[in-house]
């Protein structure tokens, strides 16, 4: 079991969490938090050379690192793992913003241990998520990671935190609710008759079993599922308040990677294997989430909570994502992988950058604050950079992953796709609108507040953590095609096929 | 030609902004304006011999056998591969607009360079200032030099937000931030346009190369199909919706707005970036994509017109204005016009396409003599600090050296012979009067207009009335040299660049064409000029009552000129009562309201019922034994009922 | 007279009718307590008669009920334990008033 490279990604954090529970004092958790933080990026990238290798050697199968283990016979149910390309990129983005999250909650208070101790258990279902290509285990690893959010709202967060981490889970399990329905529906429909049933998604895709009437009762209910947690349009509200409510390190995590977690599951199980039901109802998803893109977009132009701001902005780049997936070509597809990628790195980028501000002037509200610029430099230029990769600049991420989402848009044959597409397009322009104001209400000008002039800029860990981020929201901006690259293997795979795509 | 020189005009600019944006605070000023400007020699330098190389050395990879100059790919390097035939790439295109920009952009950048190591002495963030200068100038040449329209808008991009940070340098100035907002915000927007062109023309062409499209455009028509959307080719639209992104940069009308405020930034900026080569960005866009522009003429004609009433609302908006920058501004607006009108009447039948030779003349010539008037007006700022030109006058005593190079920018502006203005604007006059004789006219009105502004503001600045300059316990004179020596090599290429055979190097088909000065065409003008300097000298060169009584005299015309027509407001109307107000809050509010009141009152109503029937569960075990006593009951009654 | 398993089983009925009556009419903890051992016996009763009666062979349902005088006993002791701490602590063992631990 342990010569799979895979299963470290799980085992690296149940160490950790052993870790945390020995540890006494705030140093010792620092210390458990950092190590294994670390060890998990050296993880994904010994992953990622691995791959490439494979790769390059001329592995041509789906997934890689296959690798299946029995863990209840009577329903077949095995922790199953694999990646392909989107997984790997999956996994190193979700291992960098655990270490800038660690960083950001360097100095978290009351009862750090625990909060660390909950924070490891969230990711431990993340990079579960990602790995197991078994549909029960993805469940079961996509609830891991949703419960520990209600405890570290409900304890460490600031504001209504109490309405927020009930929302927030409440419309969360509500989605998995959905989600379990279709999971189990895919379950007993997963092979021909009389064969032996499966929760494998290679399987299941192989078998090519569930017929066209249930794929569209499936269909809608992952979809669903999944796309309330990558806050579709009409269920996005949950992300405003809880990523207002949520502290700086939990705000990251949740935008930079529980989000991708819903675009990630459309892709790999509503559209993977139910793909002629997406090629019909693909429309009424693609409405709405041409909706939740541009809306989103507009409703941030009008806060001034900065993380409100931000979570609606989120609304409209994850919206993007979907709305990409929705489009069922290759281009497009590997664009909503990038904008995760882009997405998940930004945000984070911009949770921590809030969080460190509201760590020192106490308020969130745009209109208290103006010319930190001045007061502190640091932070402010990097907020200047995160907002210019939001608005989509060349050299930053953005920038690459809507260009790929629009240009493989435009592809689709269908004008009504292109229309949308052209529809999404405008947001470039709002983006732009809300980034700025931000920006030039927050940073520039003069300064608002007489007290914030003795504020005091980064500190090293804080600088740490924005740097880290910043570099890979630039690399992934200066040298899209390695990224690129690496998300088309997947897609020569046999979804398309099935289409009678390309 | 080779890859070195090529990737280090783009890498040096690159590397000194990384060094200076990121080490700048180590370093001192002098330091980092030495480095910045040091860089910037190099890279002109390199871009000089590589201009040189490729027009003069003959060499077979540049010119044909028959005397026509070719495009040089001098590498082009995949930078994202979307599908197989739509691929970004990074490269080095080198045909005769694009070593001209390069000539233009490197020289006018390390004039700045120069210039502003006095005029922004000193200044707080002035290791960021170089930085972004280099920042800009990177974009720039790679705009130029980009191989595939996607390039270019990515480099376009790139200038637009390096103009955001220069426009917003003095980033506690209200209105400056105000300003680089609103720029960003209006060439945003144009370039969604742009973008939505360039989707719509790969969709068809499937490809963004540049020479693929510009050297077979027939095909590029063919590939469409003849598709119609609402009553428009797509081609026209793709072209119109590109030429839109053009509009922003280049400051057409309609979205001209953001250039005047633009003039927020430091003088040298704007003398670099909104004067000489970020705004001729859209005519360099056109210019390039010239071929296909002509399977459409349509979209040439929606070029034509849009640039006439631009210039000639430009021209009229400058004769008003009091901050002599915002004069600069809107000549500037108008001088681009004339090159987009030039653009569009061009036609290959015409004298060769005169017209796009002349537009790219009056781009190169423009940027030499607009620079001068913009650094000329940058040392004037610094010598009286204030932007109004009625807080100046007189200066001639006091700063005779920028007061002769501005004459001498005024001149080149205004067209005299033999100033390099002339040239290129009897050019584009005669392309004008060749493809309809009302542009030609409507051209050669604003061409006075022109004459008349930028001496009234010369008039206004040296000459009028003297106010007290010593009561302000300053006397205004000429600046050091750092500043004075970029305003003397300007002057004196102003002077001379009208005589640059500029039809043996770039015409639209490549081949070398002899211009012949159409006398007729310029001896009206030059009357016309000279006319209007007359009447300008009348009125301001000393103090008089003229002005204002004309002013009161055409009260609501000045009036509406003075506020530039009210475009501003009319923009903020859209977007603050329309936009913000009744699009965004309401979405807000509905997002807030509805559709999370939906969510919550899922929850509130779930809570209701448990409440109404937790009653029920009493925890009174009596109850419970009496209800239970009572279902026993039933259900054995009911049995009986049945089983009887 | 033949006894039949009639004179035996109503008797049981009505003491099981009066556990019942008493466990729902009665708010003395005590009381309840003891309808509640009343209902016991009677099954009890019920338990060994049918053995006797049915299945006289057999000890089952002998055994059975001794299991459950003896489980009732026990019951019973903690059951009064529980009502003295009630008491010492409420004051009181009327079942209506000790809604303490409800919502």
């Amino acid at each position: 079991m342990f010569d799979n490279i895979l299963i470290y990604f799980v085992v690296i954090p149940l160490i950790m969490l052993g870790g945390l529970a020995l540890c006494k004092n705030i140093k010792q958790i620092r210390t458990v938090a950092v190590i294994g933080s670390t060890a998990l990026i050296v993880l994904s990238v010994v992953l990622l050379m691995g791959y490439l290798e494979q790769r390059a050697a001329g592995a041509m199968a789906e997934m890689l690192y296959v690798d299946s283990w029995t863990w209840f016979t009577p329903l077949n149910i095995n922790l199953a793992v694999g990646v392909d390309g989107i997984s790997v990129a999956m996994l190193m983005l979700s291992s960098i913003i655990v270490f800038a999250g660690t960083f950001a909650s360097w100095k978290i208070n009351p009862l750090p241990k625990e909060f660390f101790l909950w924070l490891i258990l969230l990711s431990v279902g993340v990079f579960g998520f990602f790995i197991s290509i078994d549909l029960f285990t993805m469940f079961m690893f996509y609830e891991v990671a949703l419960i520990p959010m209600y405890l570290l709202i409900g304890v460490w967060g600031s504001g209504n935190k109490n309405y927020s981490a009930m929302k927030l889970t409440l419309m969360l399990m509500g989605g998995s609710a959905f989600l379990m329905l279709g999971l189990i529906g895919i379950y007993y429909h997963s092979a021909p008759e009389g064969g032996q049933l499966t929760w494998n998604i290679l399987e299941i895709s192989q078998n090519g079993a569930i017929d066209k009437g249930w794929q569209y009762f499936l269909f809608p209910l992952t979809f669903v599922g999944f796309g309330v947690l990558g806050a579709m349009f009409p269920f996005h509200t949950w992300s405003p308040d809880g990523h207002a409510s949520a502290p700086t390190a939990v705000s990251m995590l949740h935008a930079g990677v529980l989000m991708k977690l819903g675009g990630y599951g459309c892709f790999r199980v509503a559209i993977y294997l139910m793909p002629e039901a997406a090629n019909e109802l693909s429309w009424i998803f693609l409405i709405l989430t041409g909706i939740s893109v541009v809306y989103g977009a507009f409703s941030a132009c009008v806060q001034t909570d900065l993380k409100y701001i931000n979570a609606y902005s989120s609304v409209s780049h994850c919206g993007l994502v979907l709305f990409a997936i929705l489009m069922l070509n290759t281009t497009a597809m590997t664009g909503a992988i990038m904008q995760m990628l882009s997405h998940g790195l930004m945000t984070a980028l911009f949770f921590a950058l809030i969080g460190m501000i509201y760590g020192r002037t106490h308020t969130r509200d745009i209109r208290l604050m103006g010319g930190l610029m001045k007061i502190m430099p640091f932070l402010a230029v990097c907020y200047v950079i995160a907002g210019m990769a939001s608005l989509g600049l060349p050299g930053l991420s953005g920038f690459v992953a809507e260009m790929t989402i629009f240009v493989g848009s435009f592809q689709h044959a269908d004008m009504f796709h292109r229309v949308f597409t052209i529809v999404a397009c405008c947001s470039i322009v709002i983006t732009a609108v809300y980034i700025l104001r931000v920006v030039g209400k927050l940073l520039f000008g003069p300064v608002q507040d007489k007290h914030h002039l003795e504020l005091t800029d980064a500190t090293w860990w804080e600088r740490l953590s924005a740097i880290t981020l910043i570099v890979c929201v630039a690399a992934i901006g200066c040298f899209p095609n390695f990224f690129n690259e690496l998300i088309n293997f997947t897609f020569d795979g046999s979804i398309f096929k099935v289409l009678g795509m390309n | 030609m080779d890859q070195i020189t090529s990737i280090l005009i783009l890498a040096l600019p690159l590397c000194m902004f990384l060094l200076l944006g990121i080490f700048g605070n180590k370093m001192s000023h002098k330091m980092a304006g030495i480095l910045g400007t040091l860089g910037m020699g190099v890279t002109l330098i390199l871009a000089y011999s590589t201009a040189f190389t490729y027009f003069f050395s003959g060499n077979e990879l540049f010119v044909d056998a028959a005397g026509n100059r070719l495009q040089h790919l001098v590498f082009d390097q995949t930078w994202l591969a979307f599908t197989q035939h739509l691929v970004i790439k990074l490269g080095f295109l080198l045909d005769p607009i694009s070593a001209m920009m390069l000539v233009v952009i490197t020289t006018i950048s390390f004039m700045v360079h120069l210039y502003s190591l006095g005029y922004m002495h000193g200044e707080t963030g002035f290791q960021r200032y170089y930085a972004f200068l280099s920042l800009f100038s990177f974009s720039m040449l790679g705009l130029v030099v980009a191989t595939n329209i996607f390039q270019m808008y990515i480099f376009w991009e790139l200038v637009g937000a390096s103009s955001y940070l220069l426009i917003g340098f003095y980033y506690t100035k209200p209105s400056a931030v105000s300003a680089s907002k609103k720029a960003f915000i209006v060439t945003r927007f144009a370039d969604l346009g742009f973008l939505i062109g360039i989707l719509i023309l790969s969709f068809y062409t499937e490809t963004f190369d540049f020479m693929t499209m510009t050297n077979a455009p027939e095909n590029v028509l063919a590939s469409t199909g003849g598709a119609v959307f609402m009553g428009g080719s797509v081609l026209t639209w793709a072209l119109v919706l590109i030429f839109m992104g053009g509009m922003g940069k280049s400051a057409m009308m309609p979205l001209h707005i953001w250039l005047p405020d633009a003039m927020e930034g430091p003088t040298p900026v704007s003398a670099l970036i909104h004067a000489a080569t970020m705004v001729v960005a859209g005519v360099f866009l056109v210019a390039r994509m010239f071929p296909v522009y002509l399977m459409e003429v349509t979209a040439l004609e929606i070029v034509t017109v849009v640039g006439a009433l631009t210039a000639l609302y430009a021209a009229i908006v400058a004769c008003t204005q009091v901050d002599i920058k915002r004069v600069l501004a809107f000549s500037t607006i108008s001088q681009i016009a004339f090159m987009m009108v030039a653009l569009g009447v061009a036609r290959p039948d015409i004298h060769e396409g005169v017209g796009y030779m002349a537009s790219m003349f009056h781009l190169f010539t423009h940027a030499m003599f607009k620079a001068l008037l913009f650094l000329g007006a940058g040392a004037l700022i610094h010598a009286v600090h204030s932007n109004d030109y009625t807080a100046m006058g007189g200066l001639r005593k006091y700063m005779p050296v920028t007061h002769i190079t501005f004459l001498i920018g005024c001149l080149a502006i205004a067209g005299i012979w033999p100033f390099a203005g002339f040239f290129s604007k009897d050019e584009i006059l005669v392309a004008a009067f060749e493809n309809n004789a009302l542009w030609g006219v409507w051209m050669t009105a604003v061409a006075g207009l022109t004459s008349f502004y930028m001496f009234r503001l010369y008039y206004r600045i040296f000459w009028w009335n003297e106010p007290d300059y010593e009561h302000h316990g300053h006397v205004p004179h000429d600046a050091p040299w750092t500043m004075t020596l970029p305003l003397i090599i300007l002057a004196a290429v102003s002077v001379v660049a009208g005589f640059i055979p500029f039809g043996e190097l770039v015409t639209w088909s490549r081949e070398a064409y002899e211009i012949h000065i159409n006398w007729t065409v310029a001896g009206t003008s030059i009357a016309v000029a000279v006319a209007a300097i007359a009447l300008a000298t009348v009125m301001y060169r000393k103090e008089n009552e003229l002005p204002d009584k004309l002013a009161s005299r055409f009260k609501g015309l000045w009036t509406a000129a003075h506020h530039r027509f009210y475009f501003d407001e009319l923009y903020m109307f859209i977007t603050h009562k329309i936009i913000f107000n009744l699009i965004s809050r309401p979405i807000a509010w509905f997002d807030r309201h509805i559709i999370d009141g939906t969510m919550d009152m899922f929850a509130t109503v779930t809570n209701k019922v448990s409440y109404a029937i937790r009653g029920l569960q009493s925890g009174n075990v009596q109850t419970y034994v009496w209800v239970y006593l009572l279902g026993t009951l039933l259900i054995a009654a009911v049995a009986v009922i049945c089983l009887v | 007279m033949d006894i039949t398993l009639m004179y035996y089983l109503i008797p049981s009925l009505i003491m099981f009718c009066c556990g019942v009556y008493g466990f729902i009419t009665r708010k003395n903890m005590i009381a309840i307590l003891i309808s509640l051992e009343l209902m016991l016996n009677a099954v009890d009763i019920n338990f060994v008669v049918f053995n006797r009666f049915l299945f006289p062979g057999q000890l089952e349902g002998m055994f059975f009920t001794l299991f459950a005088i003896a489980i009732a006993a026990a019951e019973t002791a903690l059951a009064i334990a529980i009502i003295i701490n009630i008491f010492r602590v409420a004051k009181n063992i009327d079942v209506r008033d000790l809604t303490k631990m409800k919502f």
